[in-house]
């Protein structure tokens, strides 16, 4: 144990917290949403992360052309590349869940099957995409060009803080935000929330339900592709099992800021975020995703609503 | 505006809630289904806004069998319902709540504040909580909402299931009361009851349900002098009277 770090290391540390936090905020985004209008977990959200990265990797690559010696970008063409490469993250991802949906989940709801039914093909969906990826990939790792030079741009104190870093989480803050207001304002965002609190109720007001849910399942999915976008510009390499620690990571944060409720999720993953990197700096790395599993157990065991369940519930979805 | 149910049969998994019902309902009326706890008045509300399956049976809505119409697409037709239990929105204002209720309009924006008004007048107590959330009113207030709600969609039948359950006598005299304005201004009613006597006093005609069947069939008023239905359904009522 090194609790000194926590004082010599304390803003780079929570820097790279923060940023983690909100790749997780976002990937919660998709779990959180879901199951706020299905009460079902979407085991396969990981999956549509993995989709998200490879999408990311091969735009930049196979489209763009770029490979592991190309010089970072600058200028417009920066932002140019890395906003096609954002949107196709989100495009891919936001499609495959929709699809996921439409394929996996919602012929068993027009039967009426339980719950029980769903998870389960949630898991099977999550392995079909899974090992399609790993075959077409034949297991290897793709790595992501570096189109943004790492630089240390601002300084607090004597710690440099890096221009990837800053983009997470500016980036990651405005679409939370976008979210937020999207579903508190609009009226299909309204119409998301109504599903949530009564599904019966809602049909009497004319809500078209299976458009709601391919809806949700639309804004979950490009969230969670948005940050397959900023894991990859963050981390730069992919494999088709990326998904699962991290979205169990994700998973854990929804559960912990109380699952089906937005601010709970941008709560959760900000915590769990700078829970693991600080316990991974006092504690040692390899102590990094027990944290996690740690937390989750922990939630789940004495506080199953979430941390902030009580306090947030208005904003459930 | 005419509602027409043709021989209807629902049933839940093995059993059959509506075993045959036919009952209309005509342009202007208030028409009230009356009848005891289990007596299928509820899922016949259910089963003409669609949220129930019709097993065999026509649901004719000016002419035109809706039996097949999905549930979200009734409300367009003109049929709208407060149900029972009132299904407020719990974590939306009430604003939201009224707003929701005209969902599937593409005139809402054009509508939403005249149409907001209409219901404020009717209820001012919404007015004033028009921000606090649904889950957070009164019964009676939530009774308002889930009617104003309904009337959002400017309905040509109002489906009100038992909209006087769980309030004290005052609130239930004015819940009673407005129900007859909004008919007045032309929107036909179909109204589920317990509470007979009121209804009887409020309705045109009315039906009395036992077990899935229409055992009774009459003029609201001659159903308010029926020694059986006296005996049956207003035993409190009468004495309240
Ligand atoms: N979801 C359900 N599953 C199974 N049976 C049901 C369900 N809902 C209603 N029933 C049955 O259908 C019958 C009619 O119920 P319904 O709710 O329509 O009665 P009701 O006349 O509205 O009664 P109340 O006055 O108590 O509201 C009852 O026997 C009831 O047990
Ligand atoms: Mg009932």
């Amino acid at each position: 144990m090194n609790f000194s770090v926590v004082v010599s290391q304390f803003w780079p540390l929570l820097i790279n917290g923060l940023a983690l936090g909100f790749i997780y905020v976002l990937i919660s985004l998709g779990y959180t949403m879901v199951y706020g209008v299905l009460r079902l977990i979407n085991f396969a959200n990981s999956e549509i992360f993995m989709v998200g990265t490879f999408a990311t990797v091969i735009v930049s690559r196979n489209f763009f052309g770029f490979n592991q010696n190309t010089d970072p970008l600058h200028g417009f063409k920066l932002v140019y590349t890395l906003g096609a490469c954002l949107l196709a993250s989100m495009l891919v991802s936001g499609v495959t869940a929709v699809l996921v949906e439409i394929v996996a989940y919602r012929r068993l709801r027009a039967k009426g099957t339980n719950r029980l039914a769903s998870l389960i093909s949630a898991i099977g969906v999550s392995i079909i995409l899974q090992e399609g990826v790993r075959i077409l990939t034949h297991s290897v790792p793709m790595s992501n060009p570096r189109l943004l030079r790492k630089a240390y741009i601002f300084n607090i104190g004597s710690v440099g803080l890096r221009v990837d870093t800053l983009l997470v989480i500016f980036f990651a803050a405005i679409l939370f935000f976008l979210v937020d207001r999207f579903v508190s304002k609009t009226l299909l965002g309204k119409a998301i929330r109504a599903v949530s609190m009564s599904e019966e109720t809602s049909k009497l007001m004319g809500v078209n339900l299976n458009r709601v849910i391919s809806a949700t399942f639309l804004i979950g999915g490009m969230m969670t592709g948005a940050a397959a976008f900023l894991y990859e510009t963050v981390y730069e390499n992919t494999k088709y099992n990326v998904g699962f620690s991290i979205g169990l990571a994700a998973f854990t944060a929804a559960v912990l800021g109380g699952i089906g409720n937005l601010r709970g999720a941008f709560l959760g993953g900000l915590s769990l975020g700078l829970l693991e990197e600080f316990a991974a700096a006092i504690l040692g790395t390899q102590w990094k995703s027990v944290t996690v599993f740690l937390v989750l157990v922990l939630v789940l065991l004495f506080k199953p609503n979430g941390l902030f369940g009580e306090a947030v519930q208005q904003t459930r979805v | 505006m005419r509602l027409e149910i043709k021989d209807l049969h629902v049933f839940y998994g093995k059993i059959e809630a509506i075993k045959g019902i036919s009952i209309t309902v005509n342009q202007g009326e208030i028409v009230t289904l009356i009848g005891a706890n289990g007596a299928g008045k509820t899922t016949m509300l259910k089963t003409i806004s669609g949220l129930r399956p019709v097993a065999s049976g026509q649901i004719l809505f000016d002419g035109k069998d809706i039996s097949k119409v999905p549930a979200h697409e009734r409300v367009g037709l003109g049929i709208s319902q407060a149900p029972e239990g009132r299904g407020i929105f719990p974590g939306m204002t009430v604003l939201e709540n009224l707003e929701i209720g005209k969902y599937f309009r593409k005139e809402r924006k054009s509508e939403m504040v005249e149409d907001l008004e209409k219901v404020y007048s009717l209820f001012p107590r919404l007015k004033e909580r028009a921000t606090q959330a649904g889950g957070t009113l009164s019964g009676g207030e939530q009774q308002m909402l889930a009617i104003g709600r309904a009337l959002m969609a400017r309905p040509k039948v109002l489906l009100l299931d038992e909209p006087s359950m769980g309030l004290a006598p005052m609130m239930i005299a004015n819940i009673f009361r407005i129900i007859t304005e909004i008919n007045n201004t032309g929107t036909t009613i179909l109204l589920v009851e317990q509470n007979a006597q009121q209804a009887l006093q409020r309705a045109h005609r009315a039906y009395v349900l036992e077990t899935g069947h229409v055992v009774k069939e009459a003029k609201a008023s001659d159903l308010l002098n029926d020694p059986a239905v006296r005996a049956a359904y207003l035993g409190t009522g009468a004495a309240n009277h």
